[in-house]
């Protein structure tokens, strides 16, 4: 029994990381390292006018002043930045108008990942910005969107095209001197996704980005900037993959969210960056901020994430509630295996009156990952009626892993109402017996028992994505239960 | 090895952590035959269902058990339930966040892929939920909820009968299913059984007490004491334990050559 067991476990925690494979493709990069001159170059590259050069050159001077926070409950090996290389392109004609321009290799690659970019070949109502490296490879159903007004294009074609919009709402959420990472970030990113909804208008497809790192000793920076104008709605997902490397790879992503009167932006991420090995050897380093702000009177923002993904995860997708009636949501489960840490959660700022926001967290720790939720809520003093209702549970899986919960709460409203839940429990080999009794195999009871438990979560993002989701949580964790 | 038999265990030890709990257990059941094992606290009971089912907690150091021609004690947990034998747990245990419902869609579906069967269509899943639930006169609204989660004692004795209905296992062990029952639950839980079991399906009643046997009313009665069957008969003998209690059993035990040798209380 006890070596059928091992078998198994041998056999799953060996299985290969399903989207480790590395795409032979010429690329461009720029030598390693990173200074003024270097930002200079990755805007030139770019083609860039001046106030984003600007923008770039005020925040790495400000980078350069700026220590890498301590107080997150990581071990953070020290990232040697003057080893990274900081833009990286595949070889192709800039921005392909149409998909017979761009490299084959390049569509076999996503076609790989499952995300087709022929339009004929389309996910069913999802519209794709795919980014590689360090610049967007194709967006699919420009044109279709395009008639209703809605601009979903890459960061580099917005600050061409759409300057305007683009001046008025960066780092409006997430100024340029807001943290570490966020302000390399605006140094240094080179593409993302960018993505406009007009007044009244209700999306009529999934937005998403798909994020795929590729080259070696490269970082990815990439910046997301999503407006919802006055009574918008839109849903937008974001995918992450990367190749199995022995060495770490930064990732320093900034999104961000602005949703005027009335407005609704669901955001989902399903985040699977290369975890790293059974010995803990590589994985991405994911430093994310991301921010959005309920600008508006009843506007709404909801954060959902799966992270199952990278060595190391370091994100809280926040909300800052200005509008009166606004809502924020954050529903998030993080899986931390083998020597994965996770440090992460959300801040929730109630300023308008009678705002509300809730928190579902759900951490899953096996084998010797350390899982932490860090949340904030804060209730300024005029937000009369404020409401917040968090739940943290944290499930553990054998004996060897770790879950934190550090809850911050701050209320200046006498009449904010403040709730805060937590559960600890752990998958035991009860109730893996009782599920083996009836005929279930340990792998699918664990799949059982980690989707029930993250159910309320997982139900939150797009059909098509929640099957996704449940899958690769089971993979995640199939073997962990010795 | 005779194939009239569906279970056969031959001279069977186990130990729980080097202590021998069972110490040589002969049994041997037919299809279709109802066996109750009586005996009473620390004489292995328990240990009998955790060997038969393949929980990890005790170790089998002599013996065979072969169950329809097959070794059992090569199969995994899994396995065994596949080819036919459910445990009714003493103690049932709660899986928070997985509905009744898909715990049991999935370990039917399990079980039918083991026979070479396709999955059930959801229609005759739910249909045969609705007959079953009836039969053991389960609320509803249970097959609702988690697996035994926020169950009373009773409700979660019936919802293994329940879950033995929807499995329609070759054998089934009923672990002290009587336990914690008041006497109407005892009287659903124990009709249940009997309404539920298709001819062929045979039974292992493991009790303290003569109760449950009124109701379900067994072929042969088996007592063990200290590890051992020391004495088989029919209906009858589990009238006359009730009767003179298990201080009769301990004294005949006792003259028997073989207890000179285990430790003597």
């Amino acid at each position: 029994m006890e070596n059928d067991q091992d078998k198994v476990l041998n056999e799953v925690t060996s299985g290969e990381y399903k989207y480790g494979f590395v795409t032979e493709i010429e690329t461009d990069v720029i030598p390693k390292g990173l200074s003024e001159d270097i930002v200079r170059l990755i805007s030139a590259k770019k083609e860039e006018p001046e106030w984003m050069l600007e923008f770039r050159l005020k925040a790495f001077r400000h980078w350069q002043t700026m220590k890498m926070p301590a107080w997150a409950n990581l071990k953070i090996p020290e990232i040697p930045y003057q080893d990274i290389i900081f833009y990286a392109a595949p070889k192709q004609k800039p921005a392909p108008g149409s998909l017979s321009e761009v490299d084959p290799e390049l569509l076999k690659t996503f076609d790989k990942l499952g995300i087709p970019l022929g339009e004929q070949k389309r996910l069913t109502g999802v519209a794709v910005d795919a980014v590689m490296d360090s610049i967007s490879v194709k967006t699919t159903f420009r044109e279709t969107l395009a008639e209703m007004g809605i601009i979903f294009c890459s960061f580099s074609e917005a600050v061409r095209e759409h300057p305007s919009l683009v001046q008025k709402y960066l780092a409006s959420v997430v100024p340029y001197t807001d943290n570490f990472f966020a302000t390399l970030n605006s140094a240094v990113f080179s593409d993302g996704s960018f993505c406009y909804i007009p007044k009244g208008v209700r999306c009529p497809m999934e937005l998403s980005t798909y994020f795929r790192i590729n080259a070696s000793n490269t970082g990815q920076f990439e910046r997301t900037l999503l407006i919802a104008d006055e009574e918008a709605y839109v849903s937008y997902l974001e995918g992450c993959t990367a190749p199995m490397r022995d060495e770490h790879q930064l990732h320093a992503a900034v999104v961000e969210i602005i949703a005027e009167r009335g407005a609704e932006v669901k955001y989902s991420t399903v985040q699977n960056w290369y975890p790293g090995d059974k010995e803990g050897r590589g994985g991405i380093f994911n430093f994310v901020t991301k921010r959005g702000i309920c600008k508006g009177d009843d506007s709404k923002i909801s954060w959902t994430q799966v992270e199952t993904g990278s060595a190391i995860t370091w994100k809280y997708p926040s909300c800052i509630l200005r509008g009166n009636n606004s809502t924020g949501e954050f529903y998030s489960v993080a899986v931390t295996n083998n020597y994965q840490q996770a440090d992460t959660g959300t801040k929730m700022i109630h300023i308008g009156k009678n705002t509300k926001s809730t928190i579902v967290s759900k951490g899953i720790s096996a084998g010797f990952g350390q899982n932490s939720y860090r949340g904030l809520v804060k209730v300024m003093g005029k937000a009369e009626g404020a409401r917040n209702f968090s739940q943290c549970d944290s499930l553990l899986l054998g004996d060897k892993c770790g879950a934190h919960t550090f809850p911050y709460i701050e209320v200046d409203n006498p009449t904010a109402i403040v709730e805060h839940e937590a559960t600890t429990s752990r998958i035991g080999e009860d109730q893996i017996f009782y599920c083996n009794q009836r005929g279930i195999s340990t792998e699918d009871a664990i799949g059982l028992i980690v989707n029930g438990y993250a159910r309320e979560v997982i139900n939150k993002l797009p059909m098509e994505f929640a099957v996704e989701a449940q899958k690769l949580l089971q993979i995640s964790l199939e073997g962990s239960v010795g | 090895m005779n194939s009239d038999f569906l279970l056969q265990i031959k001279e069977l030890k186990a130990s729980i952590d080097n202590k021998e709990i069972l110490k040589g257990l002969n049994l041997e059941v037919r299809p279709g035959e109802i066996h109750a094992i009586m005996g009473p606290n620390g004489s292995g009971k328990s240990t009998l269902a955790n060997v038969l089912t393949g929980r990890d907690i005790a170790t089998v150091t002599h013996g065979s058990v072969s169950f329809e021609g097959k070794d059992l004690l090569e199969m995994s947990p899994e396995e065994r339930a596949r080819e036919g034998i459910f445990l009714s747990f003493q103690y049932p245990i709660e899986i928070p966040g997985v509905s009744m419902v898909n715990f049991m869609k999935t370990a039917i579906n399990e079980q039918r892929k083991h026979r070479g069967l396709e999955p059930l269509s959801a229609s005759e899943f739910l249909r045969q939920m609705r007959e079953k639930k009836e039969l053991v006169e389960i609320d509803s609204a249970l097959t609702n909820r988690s697996v035994n989660e926020g169950f009373s004692g009773g409700e979660k004795k019936k919802n293994e009968i329940f879950q033995m209905a929807m499995l329609e296992p070759r054998l089934a062990l009923l672990d002290e299913t009587d336990s914690g029952l008041d006497i109407d639950a005892l009287r659903i839980v124990a009709n249940g059984v009997n309404k539920t079991r298709r001819p062929g399906t045979s039974v292992i009643v493991i009790t303290h007490y003569q109760r449950l046997l009124d109701y379900i009313v067994p072929d042969y009665v088996h007592v063990l004491y200290d590890g051992r069957i020391v004495r088989s008969g029919g209906p009858e003998l589990a009238l006359k334990l009730e009767e003179r209690g298990y201080d009769w059993i301990r004294k005949k035990a006792d003259v028997s050559e073989e207890t000179w040798t285990t430790d003597r209380k």
